[in-house]
């Protein structure tokens, strides 16, 4: 049996970071039009095919996983009772499908300036 | 789905384009959303979801396998909120 008296461990608390800038499509297709050397016009239609791509393939439930970034993988969640936090009133919260990140350790080393592991995917 | 089989269905549909060229064009993508959240940018790409930074605090954390306790220090970590299209989408024709 576990003990209950344990020091306990603290719980991260994520708190959102306000963003200096926001990047877009735009700024996407502004770094393909740099690193490719294809037209501006050309690198826009790229990179929106990519995405699609992307979207498509999550639509019909399967995951998306890219090395060195991350995966998005598709979970299937099963009906529920939810409560308006406000009211206390029971609703029913049917089926659904969601869409979760799961960032890659590289992803998470570029984020706080540690050395890139190898690659992890 | 993985990488390598993004970049060859862009290619295939893009036969003026050299495969290394492709590779170069989602590896410049993914580069930059990385770069942005490094900086602490947010990245919103509509019809699928935003990128967002957030902060963990520095926290007492623990091995799970010895119960040695050890420092953690704070870190960022990247959060994906899904877009209302994309969510739309992901449950077209799925509920009954």
């Amino acid at each position: 049996m576990k003990k209950m008296d344990e020091p306990s461990v603290a719980r991260a608390k994520a708190s959102p970071v306000a963003p200096l800038q926001t990047v877009t499509r735009v700024d996407l297709a502004e770094a393909v039009y740099r690193r490719v050397g294809l037209s501006r016009k050309e690198s826009a239609v790229l990179v929106e095919m990519v995405l699609s791509e992307v979207i498509d393939r999550l639509a019909v439930g399967e995951t998306v996983k890219l090395s060195s970034f991350g995966s998005f993988i598709v979970r299937d969640k099963g009906e529920r009772i939810g409560r308006n936090p406000k009211t206390g009133v029971e609703v029913p919260i049917m089926q659904r499908r969601v869409l979760v990140f799961k960032p890659s350790n590289v992803l998470k080393a570029h984020m706080n300036g540690e050395d890139i592991p190898e690659d992890d995917s | 789905m993985i990488k390598s089989e993004l970049i060859q269905k862009i290619a295939d549909r893009n036969p003026h384009l050299y495969l290394r060229d492709v590779e170069k064009i989602v590896n410049a993508i993914l580069d930059e959303i990385t770069k942005a959240l490094a900086r602490g940018d947010r990245v919103e790409l509509r019809g699928f979801g935003a990128f967002s930074v957030k902060r963990r605090d520095a926290r007492l954390g623990r091995n799970p396998r010895t119960g040695v306790h050890v420092e953690v220090d704070e870190k960022s970590v990247p959060f994906f909120k899904t877009g209302k299209e994309m969510r739309e989408r992901l449950n077209e024709g799925y509920l009954s």
